[in-house]
């Protein structure tokens, strides 16, 4: 592997007398398809945090594209080219389906934009005949699909991916995942979270497990499923569901 | 085309004024045309920050008050002309609106809401302290006859204050329309997410607070060429706080017509009553209208009006 695009060094996040993140060292490659696993609770969601700048961490380092970025806000981060989804949709509501576009080709110089980019990327998502309805009156499919475009239109190097797929049906699922495969070829790297097995393994090439607050497995697909430590605290828990 | 309509409107909306301010004999028209007016720049101001980008201002009284006194201040010292004061009082809203917003809106929501209402109280009590500009005797404030074009004193504010109007309705136009509305839309839904699509926040915030307090400010400063006399007690009123943000919820926070909706029916149903009930009884009705919009109209008349519209597109 040459430079990382992120280098995450000893990172550490506690609410209170809560550890959320216990001091994660984390690597990920120009291109890679990462998938981060681990039962609720385990830090994935505030590992992401402390990465796109949303929560401080109380320690330890965020290196972006060879340049330390862990006191950068997050809307510089976002500039830099990483983007987001997040886990529950967080649209812009009061303001139409397309302006919800433009407000990340607005702010994003790096944005390739134009006067019809907004309305393809609508199109990329499947959105284009909802571009002038308010971002409220979206069902949860279509606000999944606009957290989408949304983090999409920043024109990421980076896109972390927290749960895009849940609660969609099977054939949404592959949808998705066909475009984040897209998206990977044209070069951009992404970080999956998501709780749905199949689609992650499907979709990454490495996989990280994390559980109250730290990595405990990182590797292939196959051998990450296959760990005994995995297998106890994440599929035992998802079995005795 | 909706830019000419819009410039269109405006210019007719001028020279109807110029016209109003020589024709009209009734000095009424000029008192409550004044009212009105003033209530659009409040409400149009305050909308900025409370309505784009959902910062819920309480002080605005504080600004208004400044503008006022900042006027009598500049008027006392350097006799200086109606425009002075009201660029001066812009420029002080402005600053004050920054130091606000520095110190207060890295706190998000309700927080920020209660360190304004502490602002009023602060600077109407350095007014009361402070006998050059009156103290709390008030002023007298005897501005000289307009020498050019207009026949009275009355008449000259009463312009200036359409003038003003037409000024803030045109910048908030102009924010609601750009990037820049767009950026303080995203805030006002969430601010988080705002930041991880590249808005700075911050930023923003302290520009949106800058133009309001400075359009606040701008509608206090005309007051002592009008009034001729200003006390603390009626410069600082709270009914400027509770009409500034009442008015935008009446009409509607999102665009820049719902604040001018909203400060022409308020100030018509206050002139109604001013003429037919007491005073006292005028706060109450404020009261009742804005209480009856929160429950029935949360998005204001705009809002209503939208939900009707979309409800009967949709198949």
């Amino acid at each position: 592997m040459t430079e990382p695009i992120l280098s995450v060094r000893d990172v550490w996040k506690q609410f209170g007398t809560q550890v959320a993140v216990a001091g994660v060292n984390l690597d990920v490659g120009h291109g890679e398809k990462l998938g981060i696993i681990g039962p609720n609770g385990s830090g994935k969601t505030t590992l992401i945090n402390c990465i796109t700048g949303i929560l401080r961490p109380e320690r330890g380092t965020v290196i972006f594209e060879g340049s330390d970025i862990s006191d950068l806000p997050a809307y510089r981060r976002a500039r830099r080219g990483i983007a987001r989804s997040f886990q529950i949709p967080r649209p812009f509501v009061g303001i139409s389906v397309i302006q919800n576009i433009q407000v990340p080709l607005d702010y994003v110089e790096d944005a390739a934009n134009g006067p019809n980019r907004a309305i393809e990327l609508l199109a990329l998502v499947g959105l284009e005949s909802r571009a002038d309805c308010p971002a409220d009156s979206l069902t949860h499919l279509e606000l999944r699909k606009l957290e989408l475009a949304r983090a999409l239109a920043a024109s990421p190097r980076l896109l972390i991916a927290d749960e895009v797929m849940a609660g969609l049906s099977e054939a949404e699922i592959d949808e998705v995942l066909e475009k984040l495969f897209v998206l990977n070829d044209r070069g951009v790297t992404v970080i999956m979270i998501e709780h749905i097995m199949h689609a992650i393994m499907r979709f990454s090439k490495r996989l990280v497990c994390m559980e109250t607050g730290q990595i405990i497995a990182d590797g292939s697909p196959q051998d990450v499923g296959r760990d005994p430590e995995v297998r106890r605290v994440y599929f035992g828990e998802q079995a005795s569901r | 085309m909706n830019e000419w309509r819009f410039i269109v409107g405006t210019l007719v909306v001028l020279s109807v004024g110029a016209l109003l301010s020589h024709t009209a004999t009734n000095a009424y028209v000029y008192y409550a045309g004044f009212v009105a007016l003033q209530y659009v720049v409040i409400s149009t101001g305050w909308n900025i920050l409370g309505g784009y980008a959902g910062y819920v201002n309480f002080g605005s009284g504080a600004f208004v008050g400044l503008g006022t006194y900042t006027a009598i201040f500049l008027f006392n010292s350097l006799a200086a002309p109606l425009w002075i004061q009201i660029l001066g009082a812009a420029l002080v809203g402005g600053l004050l609106g920054l130091a606000m917003g520095y110190l207060t809106l890295r706190i998000q929501g309700v927080y920020f809401s209660i360190a304004t209402l502490a602002l009023t109280a602060v600077l109407s009590t350095g007014i009361v302290n402070w006998k050059y500009v009156g103290g709390a005797r008030g002023i007298t404030v005897l501005a000289s006859q307009p020498t050019v074009w207009f026949p009275s004193i009355v008449s000259y504010v009463f312009f200036a204050m359409l003038l003003l109007a037409v000024i803030s309705i045109t910048i908030a136009r102009g924010i609601e329309r750009s990037w820049i509305g767009r950026g303080l839309a995203a805030i006002r839904a969430d601010e988080q997410a705002a930041e991880c699509a590249g808005v700075p926040t911050l930023k923003l915030k302290l520009f949106a607070a800058t133009v309001s307090g400075a359009l606040l400010a701008m509608a206090g400063a005309p007051y002592p060429y009008y009034a001729s006399y200003v006390d603390p007690d009626s410069a600082f009123s709270i009914n400027y706080a509770l009409n500034a943000l009442a008015m935008p919820l009446i009409g509607g926070t999102r665009t820049w017509i719902g604040p001018l909706i909203g400060a022409l029916l308020l100030s018509g149903v206050e002139q109604a009553a001013t003429v037919t009930i007491p005073s006292e009884v005028n706060l109450l009705i404020v009261g009742l209208v804005l209480i009856g919009f929160v429950v029935a109209a949360p998005d204001g008349l705009l809002g209503l009006a939208g939900r009707r519209f979309t409800q009967g597109k949709r198949p």
